[in-house]
């Protein structure tokens, strides 16, 4: 039995920690909310010439050849850091979709791009409030061209690459668009964590090529959710033990009743069960990056209990956070909000908890059969 | 990440198996073994002393004990690997946990040498079977507020009092009990720990009749109890300090214990072949929901007791995650026999072993899983112990710090 992380992984991750201590503290966070800027610039060019973006991309396609669990180690200090930079989009959306189903030739014009930042990769997926559901999507693949609106994209203010969810006759296909392209319109949303922005995307006649197969199109889209699902996990629980950090700290120091608060029960109690919930979300976590690594037929169960289970613990986390703060954590100024924010930001990113349970019971009674 | 053996593990693995291959008839898919219940039948007790003998005749009993008191020398993980391995055979109920898993490491630490040699081995055989004596009526999760007395006469001690939630009392050889030996010290200071034998006079055992019927507990009342200082396990009033180690032991023992009763699966079957608006309440979307959830609290747990194992693997202690299992596993349990007998509608209201469903197995575990939310550490108990010993937060202020025990305000009805 060995469910944990080997030595040099633990090592990998210490360093990102170190690295983001010093370079990503919460002031820069707070930094890009407070500004127009999309994204640290900075922070993503340090994060590019350390290799994270190409964690998991092959030597071959310009990355550092490692695995999964790698990325995963990194994606939870990214998460811990709530750093304000698109790896989501970049990493565990576009580059995850072309390692999946790229042609050897689209590998070799994108994935070296992205492994070295000089391209900002994304996806583009939903068009409506609600469920973003195969069945309702509208854009349309034809001819080399895409025609559709999607929105909210994550990074589509910036990203100069997205993979994108349409029609092709009856098939569910992907398709690759350079959003230099023409035909492609860009119009910012205001995000309810301004740290990480959202866009609204139109193609018209945008050029575009097929990414994979129209056979296979439903499955892969499912399968790049699933992959993220399990990332986003890592920087949902990385977020959430920050969040619980920052609050047990604030409730050792802070005295009422002559006595720090940390001391009473009924704090103790929540702090407590806070622990519970994380450290839960956290063995899901990882039995999905195992599920991940290993290519697993297990990866489509084991998705759905690390993203559910993650996505709850971040939100209850930040919420306690602020509850535990008191008046404080509902000021602009302290920085319980940056979590409070960041937790439904990812939280909807790839549809809710709710969504996820149902997923996974659906996909239990499959297993079933 | 890998959730195979290691090449020694695998090699260990094998022995287990080859010797329960011989000795015992595997379970077959679906079967399960039967619970505690059954254990104050005479019949369970034999076949179980039985199988233990058999046990410790080929060196696997108490494995983790070391080679002197019959056991093998075991490490933590070999141990875990047994009780997988012997969880898929039909087993009698284990009654020796208590002995096997608390008081026999108790007096291994605090014990005297002629107390190891006289207690360890027929423990490990099963050939005398002990209770726990510590729980009184008004020291639950206050332990260390115990009342019961002893009183130093000659040679012997002389305890009076009254214990309660003692499992098994009735057909125990030995118990081992704290007592008060100083009311004019602090609480924690006056407490000196015994060896009993449960045949002594004066001693009256009464069984707890508890909410579903069964009587596992039993109260045990103290009359001039005579117990020879010989049988005193650590120094006069400095019991407290072997009775922690005697409870570190019990949570660890209960959060590792399997449960048993219905599982997910059977919540699912149940869930596809019960309706609720004219449907499968399986296609019922709030089902669903709640479906998931307790299959995910579930997996989590699941999933942490591979991350403890995989440090007692690599010859570690486990991390601060191994505590939480108890405070997750008693009240899922109890939400998924809930949760289940709601589905059977107005037969939910069954325990009929005829006519409800399932033979009232969810019956069963919802009036089972409310005391295991109590044994060894109520839930609120084990939040404090999360909140002090692991997250570092600041123990209860204490009112009773510093008072003489007899002093310690008692509320009007101990008055």
């Amino acid at each position: 039995m060995n469910f944990d992380f080997s030595d040099d992984q633990k090592l990998l991750r210490k360093t990102a920690h170190d690295f983001l201590s010093e370079h990503a503290p919460l002031s820069l966070c707070r930094a890009v909310l407070e500004s127009d800027a999309p994204y640290s610039d900075t922070l993503w060019k340090s994060v590019a010439e350390l290799g994270w973006l190409g964690t998991a991309i092959p030597e071959e396609y310009g990355g550092a050849g490692f695995g999964h669990l790698e990325l995963a180690a990194i994606a939870e200090e990214i998460g811990h850091a709530l750093a304000p930079i698109p790896f989501a989009s970049s990493v565990y959306f576009a580059t995850e979709a072309i390692l999946l189903a790229g042609s050897p030739a689209q590998k070799q014009a994108y994935l070296p791009q992205l492994a070295a930042g000089a391209r900002i990769g994304t996806f583009a997926h939903t068009e409506q409030a609600g469920e973003a559901d195969l069945g309702s999507i509208t854009a349309a693949f034809t001819n080399g061209t895409l025609t559709g609106i999607k929105w909210p994209v994550a990074d589509g203010d910036t990203a100069h690459c997205a993979v994108v969810t349409a029609r092709q006759g009856a098939d569910t296909v992907l398709a690759l668009v350079d959003l230099s392209a023409r035909g492609v319109t860009r119009k910012p949303l205001r995000s309810i964590d301004p740290s990480r922005s959202l866009a609204e995307l139109r193609f018209d006649a945008t050029p575009a090529e097929l990414l994979g197969d129209a056979a296979s199109g439903a499955a892969t889209v499912q399968k790049i959710m699933d992959r993220a699902a399990v990332l986003l996990a890592f920087e949902q629980l990385g977020g959430a033990t920050r969040a619980f950090e920052i609050t047990r700290e604030y409730c050792l120091s802070r005295y009422a009743f002559g006595r720090p608060i940390a001391s009473f029960q009924a704090i103790k109690h929540r702090l407590a069960d806070l622990y519970v919930e994380i450290e839960l979300a956290r063995s899901n976590a990882y039995y999905g990056a195992w599920a991940l690594s290993t290519d697993s037929p297990e990866l489509p169960v084991a998705a759905c209990g690390a993203r559910a289970s993650a996505s709850d613990a971040f939100a209850l986390a930040s919420q306690e956070m602020i509850q535990l703060h008191g008046g404080v954590g509902y000021t602009w100024e302290f920085d319980c909000h940056l979590f409070y924010r960041r937790a439904k930001y990812l939280g909807a990113l790839l549809g809710s908890a709710h969504q996820w349970r149902e997923q996974l019971v659906q996909r239990l009674a499959a297993e079933e059969q | 990440m890998d959730f195979n053996d290691t090449p020694e593990e695998a090699v260990f693995r094998a022995q287990v198996r080859a010797w329960l291959d011989a000795n015992a008839e595997r379970l077959k898919p679906g079967e399960r073994n039967p619970g505690l219940e059954g254990r104050t039948d005479p019949g369970a007790i034999k076949r179980a002393q039985e199988w233990q003998a058999k046990k410790a005749d080929a060196g696997w009993a108490c494995i983790t004990w070391p080679k002197e008191y019959g056991g093998r020398g075991a490490t933590a993980i070999q141990s875990v690997i047994w009780n997988q391995e012997e969880g898929r055979y039909k087993t009698p109920p284990n009654i020796f946990g208590i002995g096997q898993g608390m008081l026999g490491p108790t007096i291994m630490v605090h014990g005297t040498e002629e107390q190891k040699q006289r207690y360890i081995r027929p423990m490990l055989r099963g050939a005398e079977i002990w209770c726990q004596l510590f729980s009184e009526p008004s020291a639950g999760s206050d332990l260390a507020g115990l009342r019961t007395s002893a009183v130093r006469d000659g040679d012997d001690w002389v305890i009076n009092g009254q214990k309660i939630w003692t499992t098994g009392a009735q057909y125990c050889k030995w118990g081992m009990i704290v007592t008060r030996t100083d009311p004019n010290a602090e609480k924690h200071k006056g407490i000196t720990y015994f060896i009993v034998d449960m045949q002594s006079p004066g001693i009256e055992i009464r069984p707890i009749k508890q909410i579903n019927g069964t009587s596992a507990f039993n109260e045990v009342f103290f009359t001039d109890v005579r117990v020879p200082d010989k049988n005193r396990v650590g120094a006069v009033n400095d019991g407290w300090r072997g009775a922690l180690t005697t409870l570190m032991n019990e949570r660890h023992s209960i959060a590792g214990g399997g449960a048993g009763g219905p599982d997910f699966r059977d919540l699912l079957h149940l869930a596809r072949t019960t309706n609720l608006h004219g449907r499968p309440a399986f296609e019922d979307s709030a089902v669903r929901q709640q479906l998931a959830r307790l299959y995910i609290r579930g997996k989590g747990l699941q999933y942490t007791a591979y991350r403890t194992q995989t440090a007692l693997s690599r010859g570690q202690t486990p991390g601060p995650e191994s505590s939480i299992g108890k405070l997750v596993g008693a009240p899922l349990r109890q939400e998924m026999a809930s949760f289940a007998v709601d589905l059977q509608g107005p037969a939910g209201a069954l325990i009929d072993r005829q006519a409800a469903p399932e033979e009232g197995v969810w019956q069963q575990m919802y009036l089972g899983t409310p005391g295991l939310r109590l044994a060894g550490g109520t839930d609120e108990i084990l939040r404090n112990i999360i909140a002090e010993r692991v997250l570092g937060l600041p123990p209860e202020i204490r009112v009773d710090k510093g008072l003489a025990f007899k002093d310690v305000p008692t509320g009007p009805k101990a008055q």
